[in-house]
């Protein structure tokens, strides 16, 4: 606060000194980035700065970010102000305003140019007003940007400079922005003060709900009930916003549940096999992921943005070499017993995670993003990472390759066929326990890969699948056993659901009363959101 | 009446078996408080707490045993009735703290003095009586049960599916007790407990008592299992395991006769917890955990559902074996406990007391006389 | 059907139907059985026999159509249990006794009595012994009763299950294809069995068998794709052409 009002009588003082503006702007950049070296003080150096801003002189960019950065000398016995980048005793010199070599010199000769917070303030300020004059409209856009964000009155006339000459119309918005926020901030006149608001108003979002929320204090009634309509507008959509938010970060949870369910709607859906070692196929797929990276690593660095993309494969076959093991060797042994199915399986998870442990020790191992999954960007008021996208476009299209897969090919119709009616099915000549073993091999084979994205985003643990497993049950059950359609849509929802109750309950909470809702559900629906019906289910 | 009703379900084998439990629950403590240190019969005091926690695991096996072996409801969710009853008995400990605590305060737990409560919540109230948690031990897992049996076996919701809404109780369970703001020690549970009834209950003398009071908890329970099953609702219960709807069109209510033995089941894996918590000092939300409800199942299918000395037997064996395992080479335990759920559902689906059963019924060449056979048919 | 009519029919649908996914099992489906009648039901496959008898028991509702017991009370707002309290008996297709019990045990469950839990639970062993006493020997178990009923033959399970419905006492027996599965000398057994039993009950008997059908002597509604197709004696519906053409012929 303090802050601020000490800048708008800076602003003032210019605007004071404002006949001198010419003769100062005629003023060589070079004797005024020489006066930086020369001021005594912080208040004469801060002087200094916004001389230099106020040629509008792009040239001098350089030696402010330099000083901003505490790379900017000068000599201890006078001499001419250098940037210097530190090499052991020495000094790397360079000009500030040609930007050509200046020697190599023992550090001891000159003397670091000190700043303090409130200058480097100001010093972001004057960079931005004057990058805001760069030919290119990107640095251009950033800088209108970093103005916006300064606030400092001294950039104003720049703005209104670089206004006058702006073509590029998304430059234009930045910068007119940019001056309505000074403005606001600054004493300007009601009427002006008013126009600025419009503009803030027309942007929206939480930063100007700030800049508004500080312009009540003092301003004339007018502008204050102006900003006080502004405020509740942004409000308003805002509320939009967040409702959006919750809706993707909802959708991105969803995938995420998802990929986790869609092998168990595979093996408990269509097959009626009870996996409670689910979670582990998972987890191995995790697991997978973490030793390509480890040979990538080791062997081949070039490969690691495509680490993913090698592992998807192999998390395949492996949890599904892992997952017809299982089916062959124990769980063939007890179809039809589905309560010892699912004990057989929980011992299964249990050793499973125990040997997971003994190999790759108890602790997280890292697993690294490649760099097109990771960052992140922004939709309007919603910012999502670029990895939480990829998960959301992955579990889509393994969704609809598992969708084409049962519908389309052979072994899709003789999984059908078996799950349907098992003894026509045999003799009919389809061999059962090779479908069998297949269809189980295949829903563990999609935990794998629900296990690379999972890797992404998760902790790489033995106890990865443990998380998951429970959710899994209830998004297949509530989804409608046996239904592809049930588990997308009961994933998505749970995951909507869960993200719409978290700011009212926290995450704990809001996860309680999904178990909860579900468990209730369930006594209404026993067979889910999309129930097969039929004289076969009642069986 | 009510005497005979407990009795009649008795038999030789019944009555062997609470002859054993019987001089157990006499001969231990007795070892314990009137044979010297140094005597090679004396039984040390954490030996005495050792079996005191393996009777109450017994009882809980039972009462698993009751619902899954007898009516074929696979609950995966027991461990969340054992944990309140065991709850209940920790909040009376707690509140029997006092002025003890670190922090002195005559009425609230300490925990709850560390989170700056100011007063008691609402359903801490009550629970300075031991009458009155006595009966919470019982009532608050009971209700659980018959609200949930209530709606889930009025829709029907039968098999794995029940098994896998109990799991979900029981991890809502987890989730919510793991919360400071519960009002249950979040993380921490309750511990530190000083008194029970006025004794020291890290005193030998306690300890003892609370050891034989286990065995005689587990002794009724088996009477109460026995007369149950002998009774003709038994009879039903066993025809509704192996032919649900079949039970229906002779007219008998299903869900009333489920809902009775799941609540009742509830209760005594309540009690189980209740005797639990004083003999190892702690309750925590880790009870709640869905794997430690299945691990109690692992119990009663080694030692054999559908019997009820098989529970009590292969609940000491497994809790045994976890004891020795987790001390002597802890990274084996899991495998095992794991390689034990494979190979008894493979190999051993009638358990310990079953498969014996089988043996000595071929031995005598004999045709199985009217105890009920525990068969291996899942309940659809 | 005049209401008067109907208040003294035992059983009496109109118009009832039941779909699975759009395939209509039962269609407009409309018969009534008199007390103490006996009737045999045939129809090919699908004809939706097996689907009236879960109507009728209260396994499946009906999506539109009445069933009413006794003249008045409505049996598609009732449960299973609640219709086999009211007097309504059933044998199941594929013989479903309690395998793990004794064959007594099984007599003792379905013997007439309270089936509350509390009454279960304290009742005393040995009430109703003459009563399944007698019912051993009709069902010619007696040598058995102590032997599981999981280890009978196949036709003896089919004995004990009707042994079931006689210690039910229903007013209204639904018996579905008691003989299958039976040898030659077992059928005509089983049919003086049923001729016996429907002295003192209704009965409701699906069966595939003709000459088991014959020697019940019996009226015959036949059903075809959810609904009736003919109805008479046997000899009346053996000679209607669509009756032959559907199902007797081929």
């Amino acid at each position: 606060m303090v802050l601020r009002r000490l800048l708008c009588a800076l602003a003032l003082g210019c605007a004071l000194f404002a006949p001198e503006k010419s003769a100062l702007a005629q003023a060589d950049t070079a004797s005024l980035i020489q006066a930086l070296g020369e001021a005594r003080n912080y208040s004469e150096l801060e002087k200094a700065v916004d001389a230099l801003a106020a040629t509008g002189d792009s040239a001098a960019v350089p030696a402010l970010e330099a000083l901003s950065a505490g790379a900017l000398y000068t000599q201890k016995l006078g001499g001419p102000v250098r940037i210097g980048i530190e090499r052991g005793a020495d000094l790397v010199l360079t000009d500030p305003l040609t930007g050509e070599s200046a020697g190599t010199e023992p550090a001891g000769g000159y003397e670091r140019i000190r700043v303090n917070n409130r200058l480097r303030r100001s010093l972001r300020g004057a960079i931005g007003a004057l990058t805001l004059l760069s030919p290119k409209p990107e640095i251009r856009l950033a800088a209108a940007q970093a103005v916006y964000k300064n606030r400092d009155a001294s950039a104003l006339e720049t703005v209104e400079e670089a206004l006058a000459k702006e073509s590029e119309p998304r430059v234009r918005a930045a910068l007119e922005l940019a001056r309505a926020a000074i403005q606001l901030a600054g004493e300007a006149g009601d009427d002006v003060k008013l126009a600025a608001l419009e503009i803030i108003g027309e942007r929206g979002g939480r930063e100007s709900l700030a800049l508004l929320g500080q312009v009540s204090a003092n301003a004339s009634p007018a502008v204050a009930e102006a900003a006080q309509i502004a405020v509740q507008k942004i409000q308003a959509s805002l509320r939009w916003w967040s409702i959006l938010q919750n809706i993707t970060y909802g959708i991105s949870l969803g995938s995420v549940l998802l990929l986790a369910a869609i092998g168990l709607a595979i093996t408990f859906g269509v097959m009626g096999v009870i996996n409670m070692a689910h979670g582990e196929m998972v987890m191995i797929g995790a697991y997978t992921t973490f030793m390509v990276q480890e040979v990538i690593r080791t062997s081949f660095p070039g490969l690691f943005d495509v680490s993913v993309l090698i592992a998807l494969p192999l998390a395949f076959l492996v949890a599904g070499a892992v997952g017809i093991v299982i089916e062959r060797g124990v769980i063939r042994f007890l179809y039809g017993r589905p309560l010892e199915t699912l004990l057989a399986t929980w011992g299964l998870s249990l050793i499973l995670q125990q040997a997971v442990r003994t190999i790759f020790g108890p602790t997280n191992r890292e697993v690294g993003n490649p760099s097109w999954m990771s960052g992140a960007f922004d939709i309007g008021q919603i910012s999502l990472t670029y990895g939480r996208l990829w998960i959301i476009v992955f579990a889509l299209i393994v969704f609809t390759a598992l969708m084409l897969m049962l519908r389309r090919t052979p072994l899709g119709l003789q999984m059908r066929a078996v799950t349907q009616n098992r003894r026509m099915a045999a003799s009919m000549g389809i061999r059962t326990p090779w479908v069998d073993a297949m269809t189980f091999g295949l829903g563990s084979g999609v935990a794998g890969l629900a296990g690379v994205a999972l890797s992404q985003i998760d902790n790489v643990s033995p106890n990865l699948g443990q998380g998951y497993i429970i959710d899994s049950f209830m998004i297949v059950i509530f989804g409608g056993v046996g239904n592809l359609w049930g588990t997308l849509v009961g994933a998505f929802t749970l995951g909507v659901v869960n993200k719409f109750l978290e700011p009212y309950a926290g995450a704990v909470l809001g996860k309680i009363f999904v178990l909860v809702f579900i468990i209730l559900f369930i006594q209404i629906k026993p067979r889910g959101l999309f129930a097969l019906k039929g004289r076969a289910v009642e069986q | 009446m009510k005497g005979g009703f407990l009795l009649r379900g008795l038999d030789r084998s019944g009555l062997i078996f609470l002859a054993i439990v019987m001089a157990v629950g006499i001969l231990v403590p007795a070892l314990n408080l009137l044979v010297p240190p140094g005597n090679p019969f004396h039984v040390p005091g954490y030996a005495v707490s050792l079996v005191g926690k393996y009777l109450c695991f017994a009882l809980l096996a039972l009462s698993i045993d009751l619902v899954w072996g007898y009516c074929g409801i696979l609950s995966l969710g027991h461990g969340a009735f054992f944990a309140l009853g065991g709850y209940a008995m920790g909040m009376y400990l707690m509140r029997q703290i006092g002025a003890r605590g670190v922090y002195a305060n005559p009425d609230l737990p300490d925990f709850m003095v560390f989170l700056n409560w100011k007063e008691l919540p609402w359903y801490w109230q009550g629970f300075d009586q031991f009458w009155f948690a006595a009966i919470m031990v019982v009532v608050v897992p009971g209700a659980l049960a018959f609200l949930l049996g209530w709606f889930a076996f009025r829709s029907r919701v039968t098999g794995v599916y029940l098994s896998i809404i109990t799991q979900a109780m029981t991890f809502a369970l987890l989730l919510a007790f793991f919360r400071n703001d519960m009002g249950f020690g979040g993380n921490n549970g309750l511990t530190d407990f000083k008194d029970i009834l006025g004794y020291p209950v890290q005193a030998a003398g306690t300890r003892a008592t609370l050891f034989f009071a286990s065995a005689l908890a587990l002794a009724l329970g088996f009477l109460l299992c026995r007369a149950i099953i002998r009774s003709k609702l038994g009879k039903v219960l066993v025809a509704i395991r192996d032919a649900e709807s079949r039970t229906r069109f002779l007219g008998y209510r299903v869900e009333h006769y489920k809902l009775f033995v799941f609540t009742l089941s509830a209760c005594m894996a309540g009690v189980a917890g209740a005797l639990y918590v004083p003999q190892v000092g702690i309750i925590n939300p880790s009870e709640f955990s869905p794997a430690q409800s299945i691990e109690m199942v692992i119990w009663v299918a080694v030692g054999g559902r559908g019997t009820l000395i098989g529970p009590v037997i292969g609940a000491i064996l497994v809790n045994f074996g976890k004891t020795y395992f987790t001390a002597a080479i802890p990274d084996f335990w899991l495998f095992a406990l794991g390689g034990l759920f494979v190979a008894v559902t493979l190999f051993l689906p009638k358990g310990i007391v079953g498969t014996m059963g089988d043996w000595s019924r071929r031995m005598r060449r004999q045709p199985s006389s009217t105890p009920p056979d525990p068969t291996v048919k899942p309940a659809e | 059907m005049n209401p008067d009519m109907m208040t003294r029919t035992l059983l009496y649908l109109d118009g009832v139907s039941v779909s699975f996914d759009g395939f209509r099992a039962l269609n407009n489906l409309s018969f009534t059985i008199m007390p103490g009648e006996m009737r045999a039901i045939i129809g090919p496959n699908g004809a939706g026999k097996t689907t009236m008898m879960d109507v009728v028991t209260g396994k499946t509702r009906p999506d539109t159509g009445h069933v009413l017991f006794d003249g008045k009370v409505d049996l598609t707002r009732q449960d299973e249990a609640a219709i086999a309290s009211l007097g309504i008996g059933r044998k199941f297709q594929k013989p479903t006794v309690f395998e793990s019990h004794t064959v007594w045990d099984n007599l003792d469950l379905a013997i007439e009595g309270a089936r509350d839990p509390v009454s279960t639970l304290f009742h005393k062993e040995g009430e109703e012994r003459d009563r399944i006493d007698e019912i051993l020997g009709i069902v010619r178990l007696r040598e058995r009763r102590h032997e599981l009923a999981g280890a009978l033959s196949h036709g003896q399970k089919q004995w004990l299950e009707i042994g079931m419905l006689l210690a039910q006492n229903p007013k209204l027996l639904l018996v579905d294809e008691p003989v299958a599965g039976m040898t030659d000398a077992e059928t005509v057994e089983t049919a003086d069995l049923l001729r016996e039993i429907a002295l003192t009950h209704s009965v409701v008997v699906v069966e595939h068998d003709m000459t088991f059908v014959r020697d019940l002597g019996v009226k015959v509604t036949v059903l075809h794709e959810g609904s009736v197709l003919a109805e008479g004696s046997l000899d009346h519906v053996s000679a209607d052409p669509r009756v032959v053409e559907v199902y007797l012929g081929r």
